[in-house]
């Protein structure tokens, strides 16, 4: 028999209290790492953002568009490379609730983003189509769309019915890359605009630009925004992360809510499992004595309640986390439903994994630490007096 | 003549209860003979049991000097006391004090974990120590699944496993009933005459005393 014999034997000592702690661990991680998942979602467009790729758009806000000729004269900067044009749609496909994200993009848009990875039949086809539209592998599962398909959406904005026909569907070259997006010609839509509503026309929500190689984009921004000072429509460019973190930031104080929530559930279950050993170690004060008798040293009983202790929590981790895979591998998609479309990525990092662990690992050792305190120190003849 | 196995030498215990000094033991000195079977009476709270838990290395002396088998256990490290009670003392409690989540198999191979035996000799010791008290065939029982005098037996065969210099019994008769109780206390005094332990047992029976070799008594912490 070894010293691991004991410890399990131990830990099914009180089977229903033990059931109880191990299940409350991993309910804690389940939600902890549903927590963390969601927070890595959120902020996952700005992981996703390219060095060398920065944003321009309205000083005043986002919600401003700017002129379609801003971009000739940004693209004759130094140092940049392309650009491209970005503009919000804000359309929903039959049930407002029903939320993606929609925007029309040009060319050298789509061509920069090369992390939407896209069969060049399918680019070839959308191209030559001018209502036509890609939309990512995680839309089209969530919609039961496939190519060829029309979808038609009804526009919030730019208000009337607008039919799109889907002739790529895109992947997303890694795992933090959005499959959630539904892109289509900007040139289609302004025609229409032309037509029905001459004051939006040749207007575009931002630019993209991309700068060349060693290119310092704090420069690069600072020409582009001087070449427009003083002009009716003045803008703002940022580099890419910085543009999604400001995006994102106007649900920040909900992720920090989140955040802290998550930190909570930890202390929480650290109190049980701390409770859990507690009245463990003052019901086997007496054992720990007789082993000290028998010569088992401090380390024994540190590997006896710290095992003890770690064997529930890294347990309650590895159903928690079992459960956290089950769930993100098949339900993925009604996640992203329920969520409306805000949580596209649900992917559960190996960050998320660390860090949850790394919880467990604690909750594991932090609870054990005062019973072994007391246990280490208590003498040996005050533990045997403990029986009679 | 037989050499001494133990010798107390001026040994003095007190205890502190708050602001209060409570002497136990005042300035015992005796030695026990290697094979010698004591015991040791006296009324509750004269000291026996503090007097055990001394020579035995789980408490230490204000004053005076303990040495059990050529070692003095008073200038011993919490480590290197550790170490010496598991080579040289095998304990009986009371109350047994068994674990109970582990079979009498495993409540005996307990002392043997600490050695470096191989897992086929722990085997053969274990085997012979329940054989010796008669419970070869309860290998596999927990402790609840035995009687109290069963328990106890397995208590000395836990004692014995490690083949002790010397084994120390606090009240090994007082939580058991007469016909346990007699079989336990011819148990021990087999341990002293055919294996030649050394034997030092605190009692209040005095049929238990009547077994032993030597009886010393003590009185308000003092040998009489």
């Amino acid at each position: 028999m070894k010293i691991f014999k004991l410890i399990f034997k131990n830990v099914m000592r009180h089977p229903l209290r033990t059931l109880l702690t191990f299940l409350g661990i991993a309910i804690v991680t389940f939600a902890f790492g549903f927590i963390r998942t969601a927070i890595s979602a959120w902020y996952a467009g700005v992981e996703a953002s390219a060095q060398n790729r920065m944003v321009t758009l309205n000083a005043t806000s986002l919600m401003f568009p700017l002129p379609i000729s801003y971009r000739d004269k940004i693209a004759q900067i130094p140092g940049v490379e392309s650009v491209g044009i970005g503009n919000w749609f804000g359309a929903y496909y039959k049930d407002p609730k029903d939320f993606f994200a929609n925007f029309a993009v040009d060319g050298k848009y789509l061509a920069m983003y090369s992390e939407f990875v896209l069969p060049p039949e399918q680019l070839a086809a959308y191209q030559q189509e001018r209502n036509a539209c890609i939309i990512g592998r995680k839309l089209a599962t969530r919609f039961g769309w496939k190519l060829g398909d029309t979808v038609q959406l009804t526009g919030t904005i730019y208000y009337g019915q607008w039919d799109f026909v889907i002739r790529g569907i895109y992947d997303g070259a890694n795992a933090t890359t959005d499959e959630t997006a539904f892109l289509f010609h900007w040139e289609y839509v302004n025609e229409r605009l032309k037509q029905e509503s001459p004051d939006l026309a040749d207007y575009i929500g931002w630019f993209v630009v991309q700068i060349a190689k060693d290119t310092d984009p704090v420069a690069v921004g600072e020409a582009i925004d001087a070449n427009f000072k003083n002009s009716p429509a003045e803008t703002k460019t940022d580099t890419e992360r910085a543009f999604n973190l400001s995006f994102i930031s106007m649900a920040g104080t909900i992720m920090t809510a989140m955040e802290v929530i998550s930190v909570v559930v930890v202390l929480i279950i650290l109190l049980v499992l701390a409770n859990t050993m507690a009245m463990t170690a003052r019901e086997r004060m007496s054992e720990y004595a007789v082993l000290k008798t028998l010569g088992f040293r401090p380390l024994h009983l540190v590997g006896l309640i710290g095992g003890e202790s770690l064997l529930i929590a890294l347990g309650g981790f590895a159903v928690g986390l079992g459960a956290l895979f089950y769930i993100f591998k098949n339900f993925a998609v009604v996640i992203t439903k329920l969520s409306n479309g805000f949580f596209g990525i649900f992917n559960l990092t190996d960050n998320t994994i660390a860090l949850t662990f790394a919880s467990a690992l604690l909750v594991g050792v932090v609870a054990a630490a005062f019973p072994t305190w007391r246990a280490v120190r208590m003498r040996i003849a005050d533990g045997l007096h403990r029986i009679a | 003549m037989a050499n001494s196995i133990v010798e107390v030498s001026n040994v003095s215990k007190s205890y502190r209860r708050d602001s209060l000094k409570i002497p136990v033991l005042e300035n015992i000195t005796f030695s026990i003979t290697e094979g010698e079977f004591l015991g040791l009476m006296g009324p509750s709270g004269s000291g026996k049991s503090t007097l055990l838990n001394l020579i035995a290395g789980i408490d230490r002396p204000d004053n005076g000097s303990i040495t059990v088998a050529e070692s003095e256990v008073t200038k011993l490290s919490e480590s290197q006391l550790a170490g010496w009670r598991s080579r040289h003392i095998g304990f009986i409690f009371q109350f047994y004090n068994l674990m109970p989540v582990l079979t009498a198999y495993e409540n005996v191979e307990l002392p043997l974990l600490l050695t470096k035996l191989s897992k086929k000799e722990r085997q053969e010791r274990v085997h012979v120590a329940l054989n010796v008290v008669g419970l070869g065939d309860r290998t596999k029982h927990y402790p609840k699944q035995l009687s109290g005098g069963q328990q106890q037996r397995v208590a000395i065969a836990r004692a014995i496993v490690a083949d002790p210099t010397v084994i120390v019994a606090d009240e090994p008769t007082g939580d058991l009933d007469k016909n346990s109780a007699v079989e336990i206390l011819t148990l021990l005094e087999r341990l002293n005459q055919e294996f030649k332990k050394t034997i030092i047992m605190v009692t209040h029976d005095q049929r238990a005393a009547d077994k032993a070799h030597t009886v010393r008594h003590l009185d308000k912490g003092e040998l009489v």
